[in-house]
């Protein structure tokens, strides 16, 4: 039984009309340049997301290209080994740290997941902002150094002593340092923001066990920022201050340690592949849902994998430094651990198939990017065993099999999900259908193109070609399979072309979507597409774990709320029986100007250590514009209040 | 002990033609990991494949959701408990094969190995055959120089970043750490020439960083070693004693040693039997005198950002240079 919200399903009552009217009212944007900057609701935010997280996946895919053309001859002389360099560490960090984590993580929850718990925006606004204009500032000041010609070029781990003041003379692994300054910041703010949304404003009904399995897993992304970031924050400032304060934390000659380094960097580093694709596999369970027309089979299984493999991704740091000489007893624990990752995500993906097979499957084309992640990511998976094991991982670390490895993890678990999320959230967002045929032709040439890459990729690799080499010789056997990558290339960049073609005429011509084109049972599908500022006109309550499908006859909706402000409904974690209900802060300007004061800081830090000091006060002064107290919400919040005496 | 190349991977630099024990105990248990894993990504997809091509249903229109209980999904849970319970045999068999190839490596008997220090340079490698009587320790370059059938004792450190001591077809990498020693237990088993290369990034000429294990007969390899631990012989050609002038005069002597001479700075390879090597610039060139000589007058158009700088010597002078290069054998 398939009931949609009122919106889809009659008319509106001249009542609800006034009541939308009331709400579009209270919750536009503000319009003008100016107003452009003060946007703070989720949707708008998410979308600036999407676009500049995409910008930055061609970036990084247009450096691939040009690396591949380097490389598919031998001793080529296309790129000099310093450009070389740069190329492949900005491949590298824009990758991590400018789009996968942005995309899969900060996109994805920013724009979904307040609308999949079922209320009106994200927890903490204005912070959602500031987190936003701080990760395409920080974007923007990598890119300016490298077209200066200060790009990174230590690689996207940037080990010391090779980054260190003694070994990397200049500012490029400053700028590097500080781009990780940027992005933490700003994902630790998303996961904050994710976790009350989650724990707090869910809809009344969505006890935890009907949680979406999309919001479970951003959750657990979401915790993972919180514990892993710590890692990444020392090591990069303590790099910076090795580099600019003279401190020697990593300097060997006076007692300092270079393998430190490696144990902060990988503790985030680690997880940091993790925080990628369980926001993949998290999609793959909503599409794999959808179009096998049935409720996923193990919910409870599913869930706890994510929870588990969360957990998980803290014990297996360590294989990232087998070929440092590790202890027996140290190895020994470490690879059992990295081995047993593939316990979760081995039942995640029976639970998918036995979906399938006791479900109608619709191959549209989310479908097929769910297919093609199951092929590719299944693939990385069994390299990871192979990389688990510390004697085989000595003779494949650092060659190309682990290149390849890790595409097939993160291409196929997290852009092959992407895809899929694309064109299955797109009618959403544009209100649009995407085209089929095109989406179809992108999934085949991305999926060939994708393995024609990086499958040669392994055996180069145990012919022992290693990583992030500029060139090599012509008699190594390496040259034929090169060239192969190369051409593979050609066929992924024509499939992305094709991709955003299909986004962009979809956008302006597609079919009119209507609110719930794949009659699909997550909350998000309640309201219209796209939907409104406000989100849902009557905000809604749950009755199983898909909220569409399993809606009563005569489902309920949230009543009582005042509509001449920005309220919300709070809910308790565990049941989400109502409890409260506050007003969101009204959108402003000021999340902007203190990113850009925060920006100003953390530039200015890289040239001398008096940018953290002196640009604190910009900071201040953008904050406490940002915190001044609005008088109309207070008033409206003390006229609500009931006091014992009145 | 298996000592068989895979075919396609018989190379002087892959994991998979292995000429000592070490990397054959690592070969069979990449051999185990990828016979079980393909079989298992086989039945998967397999699986996968058929339950979509046997469930599927027409794209025109998206049908109803179909009710499930828990009755309806009995043997759906049942298939999925097997495949776990599948998984987790198979992980653990992979384990113990680990553990075992770890155990085997860490058996060798370190008793009367020969022991070779190593030392990473950005971009090449220092050797030492240390010696009790420390004038007959044998310095060299790029070439590690081992009898065949005989352990060997790598102990390695970095002299300024991170590398990574790696030629697969004798054994596993080893990262070589400034403020780090670390050792190495290894053996090579048939003579050759053994290619291997730098593994952890390490800079501009990471690329071009590379060495050759020389496995040869025990009789050839103390031959070598004692000829190694002589000094250079003394110009016996008018040209190649004005070489040698040109060598104490000019730049090179800041960098390079060769015994025998007041030449004795340490910041390059040792060059006393540079001529007994077949490769120059770690590795990237063979050692010929035309390269010799490209590599004297401008290494960085070789190599970009090596430490070797350019050096503009009159024809003359370089002929002559080279002529006494060619002597240190």
């Amino acid at each position: 039984m398939i009931t949609t919200s009122v919106e889809s399903q009659a008319e509106l009552t001249e009542a609800e009309r006034l009541q939308a009217m009331q709400l579009e009212h209270v919750w536009r944007e503000p319009s003008g340049v100016v107003g452009w900057f003060k946007a703070a609701h989720h949707t708008t935010i998410g979308k600036r997301y999407f676009v500049t997280a995409m910008l930055f996946f061609l970036i990084g895919g247009l450096l691939a290209g040009v690396m591949r053309l380097q490389l598919a001859f031998p001793e080529a002389h296309f790129l000099s080994n310093d450009k070389y360099n740069q190329f492949f560490t900005m491949h590298g960090s824009t990758m991590m740290f400018l789009f996968a984590v942005p995309m899969m993580f900060e996109t994805f929850s920013v724009y979904l997941v307040p609308l999949m718990v079922g209320t009106r925006n994200i927890a903490f606004p204005r912070l959602n902002a500031y987190s936003y204009y701080l990760y395409a500032f920080g974007g923007l000041m990598f890119y300016v150094a490298f077209l200066c010609n200060t790009g990174a070029d230590r690689g996207w781990f940037s080990y010391v002593p090779l980054a260190g003041p003694d070994y990397g003379p200049g500012k490029r692994p400053d700028f590097w340092a500080q781009l990780i300054t940027f992005t933490e910041v700003s994902a630790l703010a998303v996961a904050v923001e994710i976790i009350v949304t989650v724990f707090r404003l869910r809809a009344p009904g969505m006890s935890l066990k009907r949680i979406p399995i999309f919001v479970w897993g951003q959750v657990v992304v979401a915790f993972m920022v919180i514990f892993a970031l710590p890692g990444i924050v020392l090591s990069s400032t303590m790099l910076l201050l090795d580099r600019t304060c003279g401190t020697q934390f990593f300097n060997p000659a006076v007692g300092g340690d270079v393998l430190l380094y490696q144990h902060l960097f990988w503790w985030f580093g680690h997880p940091e592949v993790y925080l990628i694709f369980i926001p993949g596999t998290a999609i793959i369970s909503t599409i794999v849902t959808t179009f096998s027309r049935r409720h996923v089979f193990g919910y409870l299984v599913l869930v706890l994998a994510l929870v588990a493999t969360g957990f998980m991704a803290f014990g297996l740091w360590v294989h990232h430094m087998f070929a440092t000489g590790i202890p027996q007893i140290a190895e020994s624990y470490f690879t059992a651990a990295s081995m047993m990752i593939a316990i979760p995500t081995g039942a995640q993906i029976f639970c998918w198939i036995a979906t399938m097979a006791t479900g109608k499957v619709v191959l549209r084309t989310p479908m097929w990017w769910a297919i093609g992640f199951s092929f590719t990511f299944i693939m990385g998976g069994m390299t990871g065993i192979f990389v688990a094991s510390v004697p085989v991982d000595l003779q494949v670390h650092d060659t190309y099999f682990v290149v390849a490895h890790f595409h097939y993890v993160l291409i196929g678990g997290a852009v092959f999900p992407l895809f899929g999320a694309i064109s299955y959230w797109f009618p959403k967002v544009t209100g649009r259908m995407m085209s089929e045929r095109l989406g179809q032709l992108s999934f085949w040439l991305f999926f060939i193109g994708f393995n024609v890459t990086f499958f040669p990729m392994h055996l180069v690799g145990i012919r022992g070609m290693p990583r992030r080499v500029y060139t090599y010789p012509p008699n190594m056997g390496w040259t034929r399979l090169n060239q192969v990558e190369s051409v593979g290339y050609v066929l992924l960049f024509v499939a992305v072309l094709i991709l955003l073609w299909n986004m962009i005429k979809s956008a302006r011509s597609g079919v009119i979507a209507g609110p719930n084109p794949w009659s699909a049972g997550t909350l998000e599908w309640a309201t219209t597409s796209p939907p409104p500022h406000y989100n849902f006109l009557h905000l809604p309550t749950v009755n199983g774990r898909e909220a569409l499908w399993d809606a009563a006859p005569n489902q309920p909706v949230v009543v009582g709320l005042a509509e001449d402000a920005r309220s919300f409904l709070t809910t308790r974690t565990l049941d989400a029986e109502p409890d409260g209900r506050d007003e969101f802060p009204a959108p402003s300007i000021w999340p902007f100007w203190a990113a850009a004061a925060t920006s100003l800081a953390f530039v200015a830090s890289i040239f001398t250590p008096w940018g953290i000091t002196l640009g604190s006060i910009p900071i201040a002064i953008t904050m406490i514009g940002w915190f001044w107290p609005d008088r109309q919400p207070a008033e409206r919040r003390r006229a609500r209040e009931i006091w014992p005496s009145e | 002990m298996m000592l068989a190349a895979v075919p396609g991977f018989d190379g002087n630099q892959t994991a998979l033609n292995p000429v000592g024990p070490g990397a054959a105990h690592i070969e069979f248990e990449f051999s185990l990991i990828f016979w079980i894993t393909t079989a298992v990504y086989c039945i998967v997809l397999l699986t996968l494949v058929i339950s979509i091509a046997r469930k599927r249903h027409s794209l025109s229109v998206i049908p109803s959701p179909i009710p499930t209980t828990p009755e309806s999904d009995r043997t759906a849970r049942r298939s999925v408990a097997a495949a776990m319970i599948a998984t987790i045999v198979l992980l653990f068999v992979m384990l113990v094969g680990s553990f075992e190839t770890s155990r085997a490596l860490g058996s060798m008997n370190p008793g009367n190995a020969v022991p070779i220090d190593v030392y990473g340079h950005q971009w090449w490698w220092e050797v030492q055959y240390p010696n009790d009587e420390a004038y007959k320790t044998v310095v060299t370059a790029n070439e590690i120089h081992v009898p065949v059938g005989v352990p060997i004792r790598i102990h390695g450190t970095s002299r300024d970043v991170i590398h990574s001591f790696w030629a697969p077809n004798v054994q596993g990498k080893r990262d070589l750490m400034p403020g780090y020693e670390t050792e190495v237990l290894m053996q090579v088993d048939q003579p050759g020439r053994w290619r291997g290369q730098c593994a952890e990034y390490c800079g501009e000429q990471h690329a071009h960083m590379s060495f050759y294990i020389v496995g040869e007969s025990k009789e050839q390899f103390t031959q070598w070693l004692s000829d190694q631990a002589q000094s250079a012989v003394p110009p016996s050609t008018p040209q190649a004693a004005h070489g040698q002038q040109v060598f104490l005069t000019h730049a090179c002597v800041l960098c390079h040693t060769i015994r025998g001479t007041p030449a004795g700075s340490r910041v390059g390879p040792d060059l006393t039997h540079v001529a007994s090597r077949a490769t120059i610039a770690a590795g990237e060139l063979p050692n010929t005198i035309g390269n010799l000589g490209g590599w004297i007058m401008n290494a960085q158009a070789i190599k970009p950002g090596c430490r070797m700088p350019p050096n503009q010597l009159p024809g003359s002078d370089l002929q002559d240079l080279l002529a006494y290069l060619e002597t240190l054998k």
